[in-house]
């Protein structure tokens, strides 16, 4: 009983790296996709829409696999 | 009592003689064969010929698509040599100004069309869900415009947009004084554009309400109820109750439109052709353009997977707000 007592609590399980959680992850793949969206559309700067579409793909590549890591 | 054993008795025995006939006209050899599968087995006969389908209809052209972005494919020159040209489509596709200028007509047209169709849609679904007299014969009504063809609907809202035959114009002179052959909603650069937006938002907004009318009568009235006993004011229940529970569907009729729009191609090809000169030349329009006039075909491929790659990404987003709405 008294050994159930004073027993040390188990340590908390380590937290995954950061850039192997999903949630921060996605989020900033979304920021990524929203970017290479905005990019597109814009009618400001040329150059922004010609990097559009590595921004989009590079956001959307990364939010497939992000999005398969556990929470 | 006797009434029910009855008809009960009848069905079943309807049922077992539907049952025994179906059994006798399955030929020997199908049956033995079945009776062999597994469940598993089963399904996957079940879903092989839509799968098949998927991947023949969707998957190969998009995968065929891909390839010849990187060629110098012209579908008019069928029996030509095909040479592989790395990422000249791509990058002649992201330093052209016309598909800048098209992308942001595009951009133009799918932001105002999308405000203009949640806003609408939403009241009036907010309306219809009051539950007044005639409210079902209202919804059908409502309803009427998109159910038409895009082909129709773009052809006679070009009869009516006619400077001098056309209802809008006199609709518009009767309202405001100005002379209706004054005027050209077809013909005017910064008009033509407005037309447009104007004819799909008239067609879409039934869906979004419908869409929209779904998730109002979703909402269970006792979350009201309570709201009612705590006093609070229809102002407070609209936003804290209303809003937020027909969210998620908000941001599907969003999402379905915002994928379609981006998609539109007949009805502006309809009204406008793309013209007066390049103003209302959405993406799809330009596409049409470099694929079938200019026969640009690898270019073009070029350009279809740019625009797939926004809307899948879009797709994305959307897809992570509504799990998150979802969860609240």
């Amino acid at each position: 009983m008294t050994d159930q007592l004073f027993t040390t609590p188990k340590e908390p399980k380590p937290r995954r790296p950061f850039f192997l959680r999903r949630g921060p992850m996605e989020n900033i793949a979304t920021a990524v996709i929203g970017l290479g969206f905005l990019m597109l559309f814009q009618p400001f700067a040329m150059i922004l829409y010609t990097w559009s579409l590595v921004t989009l793909l590079a956001g959307t590549a990364m939010f497939i696999i992000v999005s398969k890591f556990p929470e | 009592m006797d009434q029910v054993t009855l008809v009960t008795d009848t069905n079943s025995s309807f049922v077992d003689k539907a049952a025994d006939a179906a059994v006798r006209a399955t030929p020997t050899t199908v049956a033995n064969r079945v009776r062999g599968m597994s469940d598993r087995s089963i399904a996957w006969a079940f879903i092989t010929p839509t799968i098949a389908l998927l991947l023949a209809i969707n998957i190969f052209p998009l995968l065929w698509a891909i390839y010849l972005s990187f060629t110098n494919f012209r579908a008019n020159r069928p029996n030509a040599a095909i040479d592989n040209v790395g990422l000249r489509n791509y990058e002649r596709v992201l330093n052209d100004a016309d598909i800048w200028q098209a992308m942001q007509t595009t951009a133009h047209f799918v932001f105002w069309t999308i405000v203009l169709q949640t806003v609408i849609g939403f009241t009036l679904a907010y309306l219809i869900d009051r539950k007044f007299r005639g409210h079902a014969f209202w919804t059908t009504v409502i309803l009427i415009p998109m159910m038409l063809s895009p082909a129709v609907v773009g052809n006679f809202w070009r009869f009516l947009y006619q400077p001098q035959i056309g209802l809008f114009n006199y609709i518009v002179s009767f309202f405001t004084g100005i002379p209706p052959s004054s005027f050209e909603m077809l013909g005017s650069v910064s008009l033509a554009p407005w037309a447009i937006i104007l004819v799909d938002t008239w067609m879409w907004t039934p869906y979004v309400m419908l869409i929209c009318l779904a998730g109002l009568r979703s909402i269970p009235d006792y979350i009201y109820e309570a709201a009612e006993v705590d006093r609070a004011s229809g102002w407070r229940q609209f936003w804290s109750i209303t809003i937020p529970m027909a969210l998620p569907f908000i941001m599907l009729a969003v999402l379905f439109r915002g994928i379609e729009n981006f998609k539109m191609f007949d009805m502006v090809m309809l009204l406008t052709g793309g013209g007066p000169g390049s103003t209302t030349e959405v993406a799809s329009i330009t596409l049409k353009r470099e694929a079938f006039e200019s026969w640009l075909t690898g270019r073009s491929s070029a350009f279809a997977i740019l625009l797939f790659v926004a809307v899948f990404g879009l797709a994305n987003i959307y897809v992570k707000a509504l799990n998150k709405v979802k969860q609240r």
